[in-house]
Formats: C-alpha cells, sequence, structure tokens
C-alpha cells in the first residue's frame, strides 16, 4: 500500500479539528450543517439552469438577440454570494490580499504567495495508489459542513427556462446539488460543486456529475472561470464527490499550450494532445452536443479510474475545451522517487498547479519562482511518453467501445440519474492485457 | 447606441467615415471604452465579405463571427493580445450570415490616444486566405486542385514593389478573384472536415499588415483636425488614473452602478464610472471623471454619513450606508452606498469601488436576487478585474 504524508487543505470551518466539540444550540448538532439532524425545513437559494444541447457562450449573435435571464449567474449570484461570505468573515484569509504574479518566460505560469492556506494543519497520512474507494461517512464529508458555507443549490430547470428562487426548501429525496465555498481559496471566487450532497458519492466521475460540472461552466459564461477535479491518488484530499472553481481573468498555460488532433469522434468530438507542455494530456473538444463532449470525457475518467490510473480534469473556455491528464507524481512520492527539493516546496500539483497556477507557501519559492522551477515540478507529474501512449490506447479504446458497442450510451442525461458507469468487470473483459499490472505500480511502466 | 456614433466623431474629423468608406479593405474599428467591446465602424468590405448588413454589425462584439469549429486557442489569443493593448495577426475560422465558414487572416492593431497612452480603438482587418494545395486532400476534390493551381500562379506572378502603393493595388486587382474562388470552396467543401489551421502566404500577411498601416495612417491624420490626437505606437506611457483598456473592458461588464476611485491621487478622484452610474446620476462620463464624489452630496447631505464614509476608508475596510445623494438636475434620492477598497496582483489597495443603489428602485427586484446580492456582485467582480489586470503587470504597481 503506498501512501503519502501531506497537510490536507481545510476547505471548510467545519474540517478543522473532527474531535472539536461544536457549541451546542437548539435543534440538531448545533452546526445546522446538511445532515439529518438540520436540514428539516432548510432553505437555500436555488438557480435552476436550462439544459441547453449547445455549449451556449456566444449566444449574442446578430438578429438574434437572447432575452436576459433573471439572474446573472456568474456576476450576480455566485460572486455576490460569495462577497457575502467574505464580509462575514468565513474564509480563512483574504485571497486578494495575497500576492500573485506571471512568471517571466514564453509560458506565463502564474505564482501566488499564499502564507496563510497551509498553517496550523498536521500532516495527514493518504493512501494514493487507489483511485476508487469507498465513502467513509466518519470521515470529514460536504454534508458536515455548515449551511452558510453553502452558496445555492444548481439543478437542471424543469421547464427549461432559467429560474431563481431566493430560498427554495431543500428536497432531501432528490439530492441537491449544491455549490459551497472553499474556506482556504486560491482565488477570488473558490467555490465546490458538490453533485447530489446527500448521496454521499466518493471521488469518482460520473456522466451525470460531468455533465453538470459542464454545465456549471457553461452558465457562467466566462472562459475565466475554471472548473477542475482531482481523483484520489491525484492530489484530491476528500473522498466526496466534487469539483472545483474559481475566476481568474488570466489565461493559464495549458490554454496556451499548441496542441495536434488526434482524431475527431463521431459525435464530432475532436480529441487532440497537448505539445509542448511538460504535463502530456488529451483535450477533448467540440461535439454536436454538450452532451457528446461530456460523455465522451467522462468515458475517458471512468476508464482511468476503473484502471487505477489517478488524473486530473480541467473544464476551459465555457466548458467548450476539457483538459484530461493522467498523473503519477503522488506515487512517485511515495515511492520516495521525487527530489527533495521539489517536496520542500509543498506545491501539490493538482489541477490548477498543472494548468499552470501555482499556489506557493513560501516566500523564498515564490521570489525565486522561474519558468524552469515551474516545469521541473510539472515534468515529474507526467507520465512517461511511452506510458501516456499506453494509456491513451486505453482511454480510446474505451471511448470506442462505448461509441460504437452501445448506441444507448450517448443519450444519457441528467434526467436519467439511472446511467452507470462501466463496471470493473466490463472494462478487463474489454483488454484484460492491458489491464493486468497496472493495479500495482504505474511508475514502473 | 448614442455612444457607439460618437465613438469615430469624438476623435476623428466628420469626414472620416466618408474616408474609411472608400477603402476597399474588409475590416472593422472596436472601442473598447464602450460597454461590451462594440464594433462602431464596419467596412463595406467587410460587410460584403460577411454577409450582414451595417445595422446588424454595429453595436456587436467581434466574437459573434465566431462558430463552432473557430479554434478556441486562437480566439485566447486574441482575447490576450486585447488585454495586453498589442497588435495581433492570426488566421482565424469565421462564419458568415448565411452560417458558412471562411479562414482569414485577422489583423488587430491599436490606437493609442497620444495624450495618455489610453487606447482609443481597435483596428481589425481580414484579409481572406486562398486555399492551399496541400490542404485540399480532404476531399476538396476536382475543382479543388484547380483552385489550388490557379491559387499558386497568383502567388507567383506577384512581384513586390518597393512602393507600398503598388503593393496594394496589387493586392485590390486580387481580392476580386480570390473571393470568387472561396466562394466556389465553400458551395463544394460545405460539411466537410474544416482543417485545424490554415497558414495565410506572406503577401496575405504583408496586405494585412498594410491595410493596418492605412487605417491607422488615416485615423492619425483625422484625428489632428480634432486636436485629439492618436497614434499607431503608444506615444506616451498612461498617465495617472488612466485604466488599461483591457480593465475598462471588463468593468463595462459589469451592470450596476459604481464608480472606482484611486485613493493614491489627490483628492481622491473617479477613475471609472460605469454606465448605469452616468444613468442614475444624469452626468456624462467626461463630468465625472477625475472628480471626488462629493459633487454627490447637496445641502440636505447628512455631514455625519460622510464622516462615516471617511473613516472607513481611512481604516480600509467596506461599509454601507444609506445616503442622500443628488443628480445632476438637482434631484435628490436615497442611495444605499457600499464602499469597498479593491486590492490589485500584488495584494494592495488600488481602488475604492462605491456601489449604488437607489433606494426604493422597484425595477432591481424583478431580477429576483435582492439589491444587496447584486451590490455584493458587483464588488466581486470589480475585485476580480483589478486584480486579474493587473496581474502581468509584475511587482507592486502603486
Amino acid at each position: 500500500m503506498l501512501r503519502i504524508k501531506r497537510v490536507p487543505t481545510v476547505v471548510s470551518n467545519y474540517q478543522k479539528d473532527e474531535s472539536e466539540e461544536a457549541a451546542r444550540r437548539e435543534g440538531g448538532c448545533g452546526r445546522n450543517c446538511l445532515n439529518k439532524c438540520c436540514i428539516q425545513g432548510a432553505k437555500l437559494p436555488l438557480y435552476a439552469f436550462k439544459p441547453l444541447n449547445k455549449i451556449v457562450g456566444d449566444k449574442a449573435l446578430p438578429g438574434h438577440e437572447s432575452s436576459q435571464p433573471p439572474v446573472a449567474f456568474l456576476d450576480s449570484l455566485l460572486l455576490g454570494e460569495w462577497e457575502d461570505r467574505m464580509q462575514k468573515g468565513l474564509f480563512r484569509y483574504d485571497v486578494t490580499a495575497c500576492e500573485t504574479k506571471v512568471i517571466p518566460g514564453g509560458y506565463g505560469f502564474i505564482a501566488q504567495l499564499n502564507e496563510g492556506r497551509h498553517l496550523k494543519k498536521r500532516p495527514t497520512e493518504f493512501r494514493v495508489d487507489k483511485v476508487l474507494q469507498p465513502f467513509d461517512g466518519s470521515k470529514f464529508n460536504f454534508t458536515k459542513v455548515g449551511q452558510e458555507e453553502v452558496l445555492f443549490q444548481f439543478e437542471p430547470s424543469e421547464d427549461g427556462e432559467v429560474q431563481f428562487i431566493p430560498n427554495a426548501p431543500i428536497d432531501v429525496e432528490n439530492s441537491p446539488s449544491v455549490v459551497a465555498i472553499n474556506v482556504s481559496p486560491i482565488e477570488y471566487g473558490h467555490v465546490l460543486l458538490i453533485p447530489r450532497i446527500l448521496e454521499c458519492l466518493p471521488q469518482r466521475i460520473d456522466r451525470d456529475s460531468f455533465l453538470l460540472a459542464l454545465y456549471m461552466a457553461a452558465e457562467a459564461e466566462s472562459p475565466y472561470f475554471r472548473l477542475g477535479y482531482n481523483s484520489l491518488g491525484a492530489f484530491a484530499t476528500i473522498n466526496h464527490l466534487h469539483f472545483q472553481a474559481y475566476y481568474l481573468a488570466v489565461p493559464f498555460p495549458i490554454e496556451k499550450a499548441p496542441t495536434k488532433k488526434i482524431t475527431t469522434l463521431d459525435g464530432g468530438v475532436k480529441i487532440s494532445k497537448l505539445l509542448n507542455y511538460p504535463v502530456r494530456g488529451l483535450i477533448f473538444e467540440g461535439g454536436n452536443s454538450i452532451e457528446d463532449l461530456s460523455n465522451t470525457v467522462s468515458d475517458a475518467c471512468i476508464c482511468l479510474q476503473d484502471n487505477n490510473i489517478p488524473y486530473n480534469v480541467l473544464i476551459a473556455d465555457c466548458g467548450r475545451r476539457i483538459f484530461l491528464f493522467p498523473q503519477c507524481y503522488a506515487e512517485k512520492q511515495a515511492l520516495g522517487e521525487v527530489n527533495a527539493e521539489l517536496l520542500d516546496t509543498q506545491v501539490n500539483p493538482a489541477v490548477w498547479e498543472i494548468s499552470g497556477h501555482m499556489v506557493l507557501k513560501r516566500k523564498k519559492d515564490y521570489e525565486e519562482a522561474s519558468e524552469e522551477n515551474a516545469w521541473r515540478l510539472l515534468a515529474e507529474v507526467s507520465l512517461s511518453e511511452e506510458r501516456f501512449q499506453e494509456v491513451s490506447a486505453l482511454i480510446f479504446e474505451a471511448i470506442a467501445s462505448v461509441d460504437n458497442g452501445n448506441g444507448n450510451a450517448t443519450q444519457s442525461s441528467l434526467e436519467e440519474p439511472d446511467a452507470k458507469p462501466k463496471s470493473h468487470e466490463e472494462v478487463d473483459a474489454i483488454h484484460p492485457a492491458m489491464v493486468a499490472g497496472t493495479k500495482e505500480c504505474l511508475v514502473l511502466h | 447606441m448614442a455612444l457607439i456614433e460618437q465613438s469615430l466623431n469624438r476623435r476623428y474629423s466628420l469626414y472620416v467615415h466618408e474616408e474609411l468608406d472608400e477603402l476597399s479593405e474588409s475590416f472593422t474599428i472596436t472601442d473598447p471604452s464602450i460597454s461590451g467591446h462594440p464594433i462602431v465602424f464596419a467596412s463595406l468590405g467587410f460587410l460584403k465579405m460577411s454577409g450582414y448588413s451595417k445595422e446588424e454589425v454595429i453595436g456587436k462584439n467581434g466574437r459573434v463571427f465566431q462558430g463552432p469549429r473557430t479554434n478556441r486557442r486562437s480566439v485566447m489569443e486574441i482575447r490576450e493580445a486585447i488585454r495586453e493593448e498589442r497588435p495581433i495577426q492570426i488566421s482565424l475560422l469565421n462564419y458568415r450570415k448565411d452560417g458558412t465558414p471562411f479562414w482569414m487572416l485577422f489583423h488587430m492593431s491599436p490606437v493609442f490616444s497620444k495624450d495618455d497612452g489610453s487606447v482609443i480603438h481597435f483596428v481589425g482587418v481580414q484579409v481572406p486566405i486562398s486555399p492551399k494545395p496541400r490542404r485540399s486532400r480532404s476531399g476538396v476534390g476536382r475543382n479543388g486542385v484547380n483552385l489550388c493551381e490557379d491559387g499558386s500562379r497568383m502567388r507567383g506572378d506577384i512581384v513586390f514593389g518597393s512602393c507600398r502603393r503598388e503593393v496594394c493595388s496589387d493586392s485590390l486587382v486580387e481580392l476580386g478573384p480570390v473571393l470568387d474562388l472561396e466562394s466556389v470552396l465553400d458551395s463544394d467543401s460545405r460539411g466537410l472536415d474544416i482543417e485545424e489551421t490554415c497558414e495565410a502566404s506572406d503577401l496575405e500577411k504583408q496586405r494585412a499588415a498594410n491595410a493596418i498601416e492605412n487605417i491607422s495612417s488615416l485615423l492619425t491624420r483625422y484625428s489632428e483636425i480634432t486636436g485629439r490626437l492618436v497614434c499607431e505606437r503608444r506615444c506616451s506611457l498612461p498617465g495617472a488614473g488612466v485604466l488599461s483598456s483591457s480593465l475598462i473592458i471588463s468593468l463595462g461588464r459589469i451592470k450596476q452602478s459604481f464608480v472606482l476611485t484611486d485613493p493614491h491621487l489627490p483628492d481622491m478622484p473617479i477613475v471609472y464610472a460605469s454606465d448605469a452610474f452616468l444613468r442614475l446620476t444624469g452626468y456624462a462620463r467626461r463630468e465625472v471623471l477625475g472628480h471626488n464624489c462629493r459633487f454627490l452630496s447637496g445641502e440636505d447631505t447628512d455631514p455625519s454619513t460622510l464622516s462615516k464614509m471617511k473613516e472607513s476608508i481611512r481604516v480600509e475596510q467596506a461599509c454601507t450606508v444609506r445616503i442622500l445623494n443628488y443628480r445632476k438636475d438637482k434631484s435628490s434620492f436615497w442611495n444605499y452606498l457600499h464602499i469597498s477598497p479593491v486590492r490589485n496582483a500584488s495584494g494592495k489597495i488600488a481602488y475604492f469601488v462605491g456601489v449604488q443603489i437607489e433606494e426604493g428602485c422597484k425595477d432591481q427586484v424583478r431580477h429576483g436576487l435582492s439589491p444587496e446580492m447584486r451590490q455584493l456582485g458587483a464588488v466581486g467582480a470589480v475585485r476580480v478585474a483589478v486584480r486579474s489586470l493587473s496581474i502581468g503587470a509584475g511587482p507592486s504597481m502603486s
């Protein structure tokens, strides 16, 4: 079993110390959380988005003016609620007071000095050799956060129009998806999207949840509001299904990297690979519908997690471009193969770091930040070319088998929550030779 | 819409429209200081190429001509050039009104104010890219081969003259046939796979650069008459209180009434005022920029409210007050005002933002989100814009 020690990020004020007894008030556990004890009668704003079949963003075509939505999703709702929590003092620090800069050089890596993010916590052991682990209700999960940390419910609209209800009751039966703050933000507007929060899903991509994340990116209508996902073993610290998102109006180096097209699938989804970037990865774009794109990427993610390959996902450009990176840093770290200098920086290369946004904890690292250093760290994250080819082949095989073998596969939608990801056994049956061994040690390949 | 009409007239003498109309190039002029960074001029060549009427194009943002196959990375590069206020030349797949895509070489360049170094306009030239032999393999077919032979012969024939005017007239003669070829190609290639990239020839690049040069020098000439000079290269560093065009573009997207004031300048003047603020107060932008906010107060404004605001600015804290303010026409209104410090990328306070809500303003409630929440949303959006757009400027700006 491979483990690493790291300081877990505190995403909720209720995560600080789990043995700490919260002051008891009237009713419930006293925390006003989202569990059975407190959720009765609770209300939260509800934003119901229009589940369009096309990626939105360029709505204002000449001669085709679209009607104004009742609420500007990003600029009024999300940022307004976020600023409200900031003024209520719910965050551990003011992230806008953290210095940030673009590192000189051709790539434009972004560095932030954040000395407050990792204070106080003791390092904890994390198992890094199992991408899929069962949900453990005894550990911290998002049902334990206080309701004040939840900004709103995010749901597909039932009548096909955008709706906003300032005070909507929480429908426990239907397990709402919610957007909550991250109390250790790495940029302004840093939030967590927690699909069907009350179902207590482990950190594991499924088609419906991924589609929900894509809809959120589209709804924000800003190319600078990005969503990210870290699998277990790729620096997710909480095993409760969640995506992260924040707002930074600067292009990420990954978005600028040149790409080379590999193929276009039947559904119109174009798959390319990154060129001239320290981390090898795939890019998914296009598609005849937002679901085509979403399903293709979900199937790729499902293939990776079923094959126990840790990965990160960046949803960029309003959901139009999705970057997928299989990675092996944590495993190398556990095996003692990462050099001490890199480990000293305590930078955990998760989705944001891989995309080129580096949050540094020490002033020294910030001042000395160079393209070379950033490159060196990210190069450690990447699979080798040989292994990347192997993993890509695995992904393409999985996507193709879904594409050809099963016409229904592309019809899964938010209305069909039963669409099951491919089970482990099925995947094994398709390519037993490739899977054997990958569960042991990725690096040695 | 008045702003859009005024955009050229404010800088250049009236005849500039006629002169611009005479140019045969396909180009647009956009104004970053107007909310939405709209097109304020489109040449006849552009309208012909895109198939839109003038009315359909003026006031729109250039992104409306992009479509599903437009390379997103190229779009991002253009966004970056705007942000960095620098020229860019890039191949781009655009769409006509009838939905057909076409490759063109997009060359965009800022026009600066000679006075304070701010960006006044962006000029964007579109040169259609003629098809290349190696691109025909994806099934353009028999016609494609013919077209390509034509294309290469044409390129071979052109000899660069030392005089720019010569090159230009060559280009103009050539424009006709290329457009014809394009339309043939399009009717043939509809539904086929559009190539990932389409490299422009040196001639096309030169043609785009020449067009930019022509238009810019024309604009410069016509600004001389008004005395409000523009130039192609930044002649002076942006003056104190001048915001970058990219920050202005970002702030322009925020719909609420707000101002930014600069605490580092004497008397803390307004350096940005949103359209909604101007509507609320009745002033024109030039009447408020550079002035302290105190012109909003009047004889019945409570002095204790003013001192509360001053104090919160002094201690660099956010505050919300209900204050009696006056419009330009002397009518008063209760302003539910939120003030907050805004930090730049170095973490230091760069501005104070003041977001106004007119009390009892019913139309603000119909949006479902409380006015207070929308007010805070505006504060957040301002924070992101200021922080993000000062990030490239290196260490500490103030």
